[in-house]
């Protein structure tokens, strides 16, 4: 067939295909599955067709380039998943992360004794030796610290320049400063889980000697009731961001049975969830540290919830999803 | 395949080859150039809006820069595959099957930037890109995910009307293809340029000088629609 009459015959399905696929191009976000045009699969297939024929018979550049860019918008129209966001959010929050966080168990108890060791036994030194966290902090940091839990600072947790600041600005910092924590952990992990670990042991020691330090000074009623509420969700998302790092990590050194790559991108996919999850954790968090635990109440009224918000957490996550679709 | 070459071929269920062409390095800078000035332009605007709306204001502040320094990317790989300085500069996300980037594969390769970039300025996403085939960062390589250019809407050109002429040897189809091919480059090329190279022809054709481009248009002519 000579190149003019095979472009008149399929002119009309090529023009059609095309005025689809900008259709599909226009709407990405907000179009659901069911405006997939039926009959866009078979005109995709007979172009796939005609391009390959336009190759064989060695048409002009011209037209196998118009088809192949026609082809290629095809193609990525066609095998792109679509639509419903809110609905996978609410599932991926009933199921889909503590699902993941169960199959991927272990890497989160190695994140949590990477974190929980040093951070007991630092601070378990700090609070019979006061002089050790000079060996951790610099005196700025350590004087600023005692300030924020001072029992007669009235709002603590706040240095005495921050007190005035209202709730909805520490709101704002710990979002920009605490998610961002949990995003470097995992991110960290590609350097062949390294770079978490490190994070996770660092971020024990600090925390760990700054509540053995203070509870050794005696300024455990300011110091606990304030952390006690938001640590559930805060301390375990820093670990599960953690557990994600690893899992990249353990791509790079130990890939299995497959390639490398393959084995990076294939524990990068399973790690996803669990950082989203502790990045929607961290957000919780924030919110609970700003309003919750800078208030005033009285101190076993937070002592009470912050044992509630445990219990549910770990119910939470041994519990939640179980069954659907099979998932343990 | 050839190492040197940055066209990489995916081939799709329906036995089609895509080709897609990679973005190398210095036009991946260029592009984070500009997205770096868009988001330098965001962070001023926010800075300078809020500051008058007291501690609601400041933590709405903190809360973009936030969303700014972590999802920019994210929201308009998403959104149209591209962050607007990678759109400017004609490249495109993709998954390295050719589809659009998944929520997953943009989230994996935006949070790994914090990794590329050290120890300063992308150094380790850098090295990456040069020891690797694809010219993936680090990122990409966790994600799956390539950049490539977009590819350019082509102009369809029609052919001039030329009289057709049956070419008076037999043509293999690659020399064929090479006629059509100059016939429809013909409209770029200088008057002077087209006598060159269709005098070129002139053990076949037997003319020079604008006979000769009008007796090559005529087998092209010949070859894309036959003796009508």
């Amino acid at each position: 067939m000579k190149q003019e009459q095979f472009e008149q015959r399929y002119q009309p399905l090529w023009h059609r295909l095309d005025q689809q696929l900008d259709q599909l191009e226009t709407f990405r976000l907000r179009r659901s599955s069911e405006e997939l045009p039926a009959d866009l699969p078979q005109l995709y297939r007979q172009l796939c067709n005609h391009y390959a024929l336009s190759r064989a018979r060695r048409y002009s550049p011209q037209l196998v380039g118009f088809l192949h860019r026609l082809v290629l918008r095809g193609h990525q129209q066609l095998y792109t998943r679509r639509g419903a966001w809110l609905w996978r959010l609410l599932t991926f929050i009933a199921s889909d992360f503590p699902v993941s966080l169960r199959l991927n168990i272990g890497y989160v108890w190695v994140a949590l004794a990477l974190f929980l060791l040093p951070a007991l036994l630092v601070g378990g030194y700090c609070m019979i030796d006061d002089t050790f966290i000079h060996s951790l902090m610099s005196d700025a940091e350590i004087s600023n610290m005692e300030e924020m839990y001072r029992p007669d600072n009235a709002r603590p947790g706040r240095t005495l320049e921050r007190s005035a600041d209202s709730d909805f600005v520490m709101f704002g910092f710990y979002i920009y400063n605490n998610i961002g924590i949990g995003f470097r952990t995992f991110a960290m992990g590609i350097l062949a889980g390294v770079g978490t670990v490190f994070t996770l042991f660092y971020n024990g020691i600090v925390i760990g000697g700054v509540a053995g330090y203070l509870s050794g000074l005696g300024y455990t009623d300011t110091f606990w009731p304030f952390v006690c509420g938001h640590s559930a969700l805060e301390l375990t998302a820093i670990v599960i961001s953690g557990a994600a790092g690893l899992m990249i990590g353990r791509g790079v050194i130990s890939p299995g049975r497959y390639s490398r790559l393959d084995a990076i991108k294939l524990q990068a996919g399973k790690a996803v969830p669990l950082v989203m999850g502790a990045g929607l954790m961290l957000l919780g968090a924030a919110f609970i540290e700003a309003f919750w635990s800078a208030s005033s109440l009285p101190n076993t009224v937070k002592y009470v919830a912050a044992i509630i918000l445990w219990i549910m957490m770990v119910l939470y996550f041994m519990f939640a999803g179980r069954g659907a679709d099979g998932a343990r | 395949m050839t190492l040197t070459d940055t066209v990489r071929r995916h081939e799709t269920p329906e036995g089609i080859r895509l080709e897609l062409r990679l973005a190398g390095p210095v036009v991946r800078a260029c592009a984070w150039c500009i997205d770096m000035l868009i988001r330098a332009v965001l962070y001023a605007l926010v800075s300078g809006v809020f500051a008058f709306f007291g501690g609601v204001g400041t933590s709405v502040m903190l809360i973009m820069f936030f969303l700014i320094e972590w999802f920019y990317p994210v929201v308009f790989e998403l959104y149209n595959g591209a962050s607007p300085g990678k759109k400017s500069m004609g490249l495109v996300v993709i998954q390295d099957n050719g589809t659009p980037v998944t929520f997953s594969s943009s989230l994996i390769r935006n949070l790994l930037r914090a990794a590329d970039f050290l120890p300063f300025l992308y150094a380790t996403g850098l090295l990456s890109m040069l020891i690797n085939n694809n010219f993936q960062r680090l990122g990409d390589l966790a994600a799956g995910t390539l950049v490539v250019y977009r590819e350019p809407d082509l102009e369809r050109i029609k052919l001039a009307n030329a009289e057709s002429l049956r070419p008076p040897v037999d043509l293999s189809v690659d020399e064929q293809r090479e006629l059509i091919r100059f016939a429809e480059r013909c409209p770029q090329l200088s008057q002077e340029r087209q006598i060159e190279l269709a005098t070129s022809l002139y053990p076949v054709t037997g003319k020079r000088g604008p006979a000769a481009v009008k007796e090559i248009l005529g087998y092209a002519a010949w070859l894309t629609r036959g003796s009508r």
